[in-house]
């Protein structure tokens, strides 16, 4: 089916799900081009300044551009969440697929570890490594994907085991194909739609832990921002409703929302057609 | 006299998930007399449920009940509110479904579920219900009628499953009963218990009644007449004598030919030099124990030979280990005992230690081409992978090559860019058939390659499967349920019970007794199409026998629960002899042959 019939057939929330992920993709790739101010300067007097003609989402406490602040926040916290979920997923189908195929003490090794690592909680995980090795960008990725492979292996694992049991892959092996070739040929392709709605998921949770651990002030430094700590460091506006406080955090809910919306439709569409 | 039935130009569609309206069922129509039965038959596909659904006045979810009329027992049956219909089913009119297993709810006991319908519908009190049923379990040839309701549907047998399910659709006396295709899913041995038992049933009580079925062996023995479906629409019609012995239609004429497989091929001496040589085989499922042992032994002492250009039989019931010993000659399940040579090697029975040569002349064709095609990949890519992993033909050279094996299926090359999803289920098995080909294989091992499929569709894979092996010269392996498939592409038989090789011989010797007493029940278990077979069947196979006792030892002769001719004294406790008779024949029982011969030639047991 090409792109466009695929497009066709998706129900509305799927679609609107689809406009706001699009939208948000093209905010994080050029949004930097767009912002009418830098982002560190200050450009108003008013702090907390409402939505206007000159600062359409309004000003921060500094009176900084919100408009230019929020693009250049989106672009961090996709960048980021995109980076940490793409390596959570690869690594986890990955280290699935080999533990599946290989099955026996393999698997019930690589298992157990992964196991060991799903019960460490992400918050604290990322508490930690922040704590020990101070945070930045490659850290806050590197942190997130910790956090997430073994919840991603854990989906994969299951699919890849159901996979590995149907008749074409015993077919594969009568025929005298070698592990690599079952792992990569016969049972990946069937797992990459659930993956890929997995994959979803991941995001929105690297968003949510990105953007919590920089509420905390232990995400993005300044003078960079994330939507995170664009909400922390506005939160005194919350009492006058300030736009500089509620963009940022309608930012990160319109996000996280519209990728649900997206996957749910997509992988419900998925079962429908195998059906 | 008014028929209880009348059908009259009935048109179903159905709406496709692309908007476009199907017909499934177009301009059909029937009457059944009270008391008779009419069997719908025809190939999956052509309808014969959806007519069958109608006459409760039900539609699946997305057809249509278009135009036409219904009227049983003078209920316009189309004009029916929902409340209305609901007073139809049950009461007027029953439904039986092909598997007993999923209108069980497997937490409530037997009798419950069996008396429900009358419970509901208010036609007796409990006690009357339950009084009713225990006649009807009777009836049925149940054991232990009294007691058999007190049990869980699980503690009970597939076909005893079935035959409560009778019960429960007969205790509302209903007018009419459907019947849909009750026996397809059980054994064969089973299915003439089951068959026996509805014949009495419908016969005494004097039940109009609808069977439905593909089989036309089974409707011979069912039915009083038969309409013949065919993509919706009704191809002929009429008494069941007219419509098996002198068929105008001439898609009845093929489906009469397939019910009754003629020979192909000739057979072959066992002179030549072996191809695959099978001795004393040990195999089995779960962990091993300390002698190298397997937890669940499925195959016990299993000899096995097949010459060069060979084809030979391997029958048996559902669970009796031939799918088991297709896997370990493949190399997917290991043995753990015993050994297999190819052309003279030994043959590794790990996977690991087998070259790519002796994988490439091996090849397995799996029971269920559903699910043996990689949904992920289109039929060229199936089809190319053997071709370069054996033979490292890619490009030109394998599209080539490809275009061949899909005529030599009988494919067009079109399917070639398709998905198997896009194909039907022969369309499948012929993909299935040619991936094996791809390998240029000496022995193909087929593992119920036509089960699945209809009579004629499955009539022209066999037809297919003996062509390639006069023109190729491959040997086989055909695992099959039905001995008459076997008889009909195979120089030899082999029949299995729970894992032992009972019988064994060519396709003349096991065309007349004596036969080991399994086989014996298998062969004439088998329905032919024969107009009052049912009724002729010998005594012997009648038996529902008295219980053996305390479990069996191991060793001993598995059939002993269920023979009619065994010995007391011998058979429960030595272990049964093996009997050969020149030529190969092999009989593993305590009876000797003549006395075998003589049982079953239609002396008293
Ligand atoms: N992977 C497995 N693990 C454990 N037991 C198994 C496994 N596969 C099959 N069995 C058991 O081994 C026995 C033989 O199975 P097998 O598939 O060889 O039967 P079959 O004769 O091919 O039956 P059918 O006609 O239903 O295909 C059965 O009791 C089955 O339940
Ligand atoms: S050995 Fe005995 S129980 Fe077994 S088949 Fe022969 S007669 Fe029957
Ligand atoms: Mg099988």
């Amino acid at each position: 089916m090409s792109a466009v019939a695929r497009l066709a057939t998706l129900p509305w929330p799927g679609r609107i799900g689809l406009a706001i992920v699009a939208f948000w993709l093209a905010m994080a790739a050029f949004g930097g081009f767009l912002a009418p101010h830098d982002v560190g300067a200050i450009v108003s007097q008013d702090v907390f300044g409402a939505f206007s003609a000159r600062h359409p989402l309004g000003t921060d406490y500094l009176g900084r551009d919100m408009l230019s602040r929020i693009l250049h926040g989106s672009r961090f916290t996709i960048g980021l969440a995109l980076a940490a979920a793409l390596a959570a997923s690869t690594c986890g189908t990955a280290i699935a697929l080999v533990a599946a195929t290989a099955g026996g003490w393999v698997d019930e090794a690589v298992s157990r570890v992964m196991d060991a690592f799903i019960s460490i909680p992400s918050k604290m995980l990322a508490l930690v490594m922040v704590a020990a090795f101070g945070s930045s960008p490659a850290l806050l990725i590197l942190t997130a994907a910790l956090s997430y492979t073994p919840g991603a292996f854990r989906i994969a694992r299951a699919l890849a085991v159901n996979v590995r049991t149907l008749d074409f892959v015993q077919a594969a092996r009568a025929r005298g194909e070698g592990l690599p070739y079952i792992a990569a040929v016969e049972i990946l392709p069937n797992m990459v739609n659930p993956m890929l709605a997995d994959f979803g998921l991941r995001f929105v949770f690297v968003v949510l832990l990105l953007s919590g651990m920089s509420f905390l002030g232990l995400g993005v430094q300044p003078p960079d921002a994330d939507l995170g700590s664009l909400v922390r460091e506005n939160i005194s506006g919350l009492f006058e409703g300030a736009p500089a406080v509620i963009v940022p955090a309608a930012a990160i809910a319109t996000l996280t929302v519209g990728v649900n919306m997206l996957i749910d439709s997509v992988s419900g569409r998925a079962r429908a057609v195998e059906a | 006299m008014d028929p209880l039935v009348r059908v009259e130009g009935l048109r179903i569609t159905a709406r496709k998930p692309t908007g476009e309206a199907a017909v499934l069922v177009d301009d059909v129509g029937f009457e059944i007399p009270k008391g008779e039965v009419l069997a719908l038959i025809g190939e999956s596909g052509s309808g014969k449920t959806t007519v069958a659904l109608s006459l409760l006045g039900y539609a699946r979810p997305g057809c249509r009940i278009e135009s036409g009329r219904i009227v049983v027992d003078g209920i316009d049956v189309l004009s029916l509110d929902d409340e209305g219909r609901y007073g139809l089913r049950g009461r007027k009119v029953a439904y039986i479904a092909q598997s007993a297993a999923a209108a069980f709810n497997p937490m409530k006991p037997l009798m419950d579920q069996v008396i429900e319908a009358a419970l509901i519908h208010g036609t007796a009190t409990r006690a009357a219900a339950e009084a009713k049923a225990v006649a009807l379990f009777a009836d049925l040839a149940l054991p232990d009628p009294g007691g058999i309701g007190r049990r869980y549907p699980h503690q009970v047998s597939g076909g005893q499953l079935q035959r409560l399910m009778a019960a429960m659709a007969l205790i509302t006396d209903p007018g009419l009963v459907v019947l849909d295709e009750p026996t397809t899913a059980l054994d064969v041995t089973t299915q003439i218990e089951v068959l026996r038992a509805f014949r009495a049933v419908v016969r005494d009580r004097g039940a109009t009644a609808v069977y439905v079925s593909h089989d036309l062996a089974v409707v011979a023995q069912m039915a009083d007449r038969i309409v013949v479906l065919n993509g919706g629409r009704a191809r002929e019609s009429g008494t069941v004598d007219q419509v098996i012995n002198h068929p105008r239609d001439e898609y009845t004429r093929r489906l009469v030919a397939a019910a009754a497989p003629q020979p192909r091929g000739e057979p072959r001496g066992a002179v030549e030099t072996p191809l695959l040589e099978v001795r004393a085989l040990v195999a089995g499922y779960g962990r091993l124990d300390r002698d190298g042992l397997p937890a669940a032994r499925v195959l016990e002492d299993i000899d096995l030979t097949i010459a060069r250009g060979a084809a030979v039989g391997v029958i048996g019931e559902s669970g009796c280990g031939k799918t088991t010993l297709a896997r370990v000659i493949a190399g997917l399940v290991p043995a753990a005992r015993g050994d297999v040579r190819f052309d003279g090697q030994p043959l590794p029975t790990d996977l690991r230690h087998r070259s790519r040569e002796q994988f490439r002349r091996i090849q397995i064709v799996f029971q269920n081409a559903d699910t043996v095609l990689n949904p992920a990949h289109s039929i060229e890519r199936i089809l190319a992978r053997p071709l370069a992993f054996y033979r490292g033909l890619r490009g030109e050279a394998a599209r080539a090559r490809i275009a061949q094996l899909l005529d030599l299926v009988k494919l067009p090359a079109s399917v070639a860019s398709r998905r198997p999803s896009e194909l039907s289920g022969g369309q499948k098995q012929r993909v299935n058939l040619a991936r094996a080909l791809a390998a240029d294989p000496d022995l193909i091992l087929c593992d119920e390659v036509t089960s699945a499929l209809d009579t004629v569709v499955g009539a022209a894979i066999l037809d297919l499967l003996a062509d390639l092996r006069r023109e190729l010269g491959v040997s086989y392996l055909f695992i099959s349920h039905d001995i008459s498939t076997v008889r009909a592409v195979c120089d030899e038989v082999v029949v299995l019970y729970a894992g032992r090789k009972v019988d064994a011989g060519d396709r003349a010797a096991m065309g007349h007794p004596p036969f080991h007493p399994y086989a014996d029940l298998l062969i004439a278990s088998v329905p032919a199409l024969r107009i009052g077979w049912l009724d002729a069947l010998p005594r012997r196979l009648a038996a529902s026998l008295p219980p053996v006792g305390e479990a069996l030892d191991e060793g001993l002769c598995p059939f002993l629960p269920r023979c009619a001719v065994r010995r007391a004294g011998r058979c429960d406790t030595t272990p049964a002899p093996k009997q050969v008779l020149p030529g190969g024949r092999e009989i593993l029982c305590h009876v000797s042959l003549d006395e075998l011969a003589r049982i079953q030639s239609g002396g008293a047991a």
